[in-house]
């Protein structure tokens, strides 16, 4: 897993696809950070995050789209497959080389933290709710991701594809609210990534929340190897 | 050290590899012979655990692929049909990355230059991939397959892309590698399978079409049941060429006769076949010498390699293993055949029906039918 998380952290870098997300969050969260946190005189950067959803929804597809897609576009995952590794390795060391790609974006709200800190106080359990919040998110989007990158060959498809799928996610409660029926509505918010992921902006951490974006993401993956896996089948 | 049993491949109604059994033994270099799409690169896959099988087992150091995958490919060396290279990497940071991907425990810079000079790309070493040439991309897919020194080498068309130089250069690495490791060759050049190995299995239609010795398939195999003759007649007209050809199918043990082309004005070439277990060529001789007639050309028929693969690999592949069946069992070669089915003996009666009068036929038109009727032929 090790080797193919070291090699997948260079390819992001080689390939400009770790500038364009790190530069694509700094741009996003900065103007949130400013408008909404700077410009309306609040030290709670709560608004920058729940802004931020959409943003990781858009950006994630493009940190994941070619993990899996262009291996096999290259047949390059030939010599992955032939070597004698797991293909839970395999894909875990992508997605968790994307998931360390995250992090490092996020971490962009500790300097903006430092910005606050000098004109105001840093209330550290909010934006550390937040934080976590947002890499329980992430940590789901980026195996979903990765799963739908294991779909195709064209990491263009793979990242259009993937920003629907997310955005769909994202509609769930515009969705819930227009459908009448109790139990559906109540199923479909059950599944919302959303009016979960914003209950955390609000200062409520929900423990049930945590345990719903991690378990999308563990399953996800092991969506992504039994994909691997049945292509051998094929 | 690799043993195939029963080995099938279907995609969805299409038999892509269909039963097939061979082992190769430590030290042995096999050929996979075998036009596009006969399932040379399937099978391939399927040994380096890359697909899996519809059924039958493969067992690579008696380590079954499907069972226990890791063991399994920590004994091969792959080298697929399209190098598995990343082309973002450099030589040495993509050879560095397989060497810990592969989890070798071999020192790792020695190693490392050890392959890199094996395979001459020691001056290209910090160079991007992606700026190399198709032939030096080559060359690094084979040295990461030896990477970690596994006993099985696996190669699916390792010279493919490479200079005349760079061929010979491969190919006598490749003899030099199998010496103390196990390796499968796959190609559809013949001269080089020829040069290389020590055994070929020719691979037609997802089938095995024939197995031997490299020395027993690529000698020239000469059949003293078969031959072309040039005989002069006394009139130089058409009617010479029916009056020998007569004469010819008279001889005793003699199975088929075909007058050839004209090659030279008014003569014209004779294909004979007789009975395996008759000479006839002496009689030939003395028919002519009653006759008066002058025999010009006394040609066995020699089969290449290239000849053996051209039948196998075009046409009836049934016909063409009874013939070879045939041909096994003459030279005492080792052939594997399984079936060589009534089909052809209606063939073989169908094409003596027909023999006689095809005279001036075009090189090709002769060529095709020629074999293919020698082939469902005796």
């Amino acid at each position: 897993m090790g080797v193919i998380y070291r090699r997948e952290m260079g390819a992001f870098f080689t390939s400009g696809i770790a500038y364009v997300f790190l530069a694509g969050f700094a741009l996003f969260s900065g103007l949130f950070f400013s408008l909404g946190v700077i410009g309306s005189g609040v030290s709670d950067m709560s608004p920058m995050f729940s802004s931020m959803f959409i943003i990781v929804l858009f950006l994630i597809p493009i940190l994941t789209m070619k993990l899996l897609s262009e291996e096999k576009k290259n047949r390059t995952d030939q010599g992955l497959l032939t070597a004698p590794v797991s293909l839970a390795s395999i894909v875990l060391g992508k997605y968790f080389a994307a998931l360390t790609l995250f992090i490092i974006a996020e971490s962009i709200v500790f300097v903006y933290s430092i910005i606050i800190a000098l004109c105001g106080e840093v209330v550290w359990s909010t934006l550390l709710g937040n934080y976590f919040a947002m890499l329980f998110l992430g940590a789901a989007f980026i195996a979903i991701g990765l799963f739908v990158s294991s779909l195709t060959e064209n990491q263009m498809a793979s990242a259009v594809i993937g920003m629907f799928v997310l955005f769909v996610l994202y509609l769930m409660d515009s969705l819930a609210a227009n459908i009448p029926v109790e139990f559906i509505q109540k199923a479909l918010l059950s599944i919302s990534f959303y009016s979960r992921y914003v209950e955390f902006t609000r200062g409520v951490f929900d423990l049930s929340s945590i345990v719903f974006f991690l378990s999308t993401a563990v399953l996800f993956n092991f969506f992504s190897v039994r994909v691997l896996d049945k292509r051998r089948w094929g | 050290m690799i043993e195939v049993k029963n080995l099938s491949k279907r995609y969805g109604d299409k038999k892509a590899v269909n039963d097939i059994s061979f082992s190769v033994g430590k030290g042995e270099i096999l050929g996979f012979l075998g036009p596009n799409g006969a399932g040379k690169s399937t099978t391939m896959n399927m040994l380096t655990g890359y697909i899996s099988s519809t059924s039958g087992q493969i067992l690579i150091n008696g380590v079954d692929i499907l069972e226990n995958p890791i063991e399994a490919k920590s004994n091969i060396g792959y080298l697929p049909e399209i190098p598995p290279l990343y082309v973002d990497m450099t030589v040495d940071g993509y050879l560095n990355f397989m060497y810990d991907l592969k989890k070798c425990k071999l020192t790792r810079k020695a190693h490392l230059k050890e392959i890199c000079d094996l395979c001459k790309i020691s001056h290209v070493r910090e160079r991007l991939i992606r700026n190399l040439s198709k032939g030096y991309k080559q060359r690094v897919g084979l040295a990461q397959a030896l990477i970690n020194n596994p006993p099985v080498l696996i190669l699916d068309e390792p010279t493919v892309g490479l200079d005349p130089s760079q061929i010979i250069e491969i190919r006598s690495l490749i003899k030099k590698l199998g010496k103390n490791h196990t390796v499968i060759l796959s190609s559809h050049i013949l001269p080089e399978i020829q040069a290389v190995c020590d055994r070929i299995i020719i691979i037609n239609k997802g089938v095995i079409a024939a197995d031997g010795t490299a020395g027993e398939i690529a000698d020239k195999l000469t059949n003293e049941h078969k031959m072309t003759v040039r005989i002069e007649g006394s009139t130089h007209t058409a009617s010479d060429k029916k009056e020998i050809a007569d004469a010819l199918k008279a001889i005793d043990g003699v199975k088929y006769v075909r007058a050839d082309m004209e090659r030279e004005k008014g003569i014209y070439d004779y294909d004979i076949e007789s009975d395996e277990e008759i000479d006839v060529r002496r009689a030939i001789n003395t028919l002519c010498r009653e006759k008066d007639w002058n025999i010009l050309m006394f040609q066995l028929s020699d089969m290449t390699l290239e000849d053996i693969f051209m039948k196998i690999t075009s046409g009836d592949v049934t016909a063409v293993r009874a013939e070879d069946e045939k041909k096994s069992a003459l030279s005492g070669y080792e052939i594997d055949f399984e079936k060589s089915g009534a089909k052809t003996e209606e063939a073989a009666s169908d094409a003596e029906n027909s023999d006689d009068g095809e005279a001036s036929v075009t090189k090709d038109k002769k060529d095709k039918k020629s074999s293919s009727k020698k082939g469902g032929d005796k």
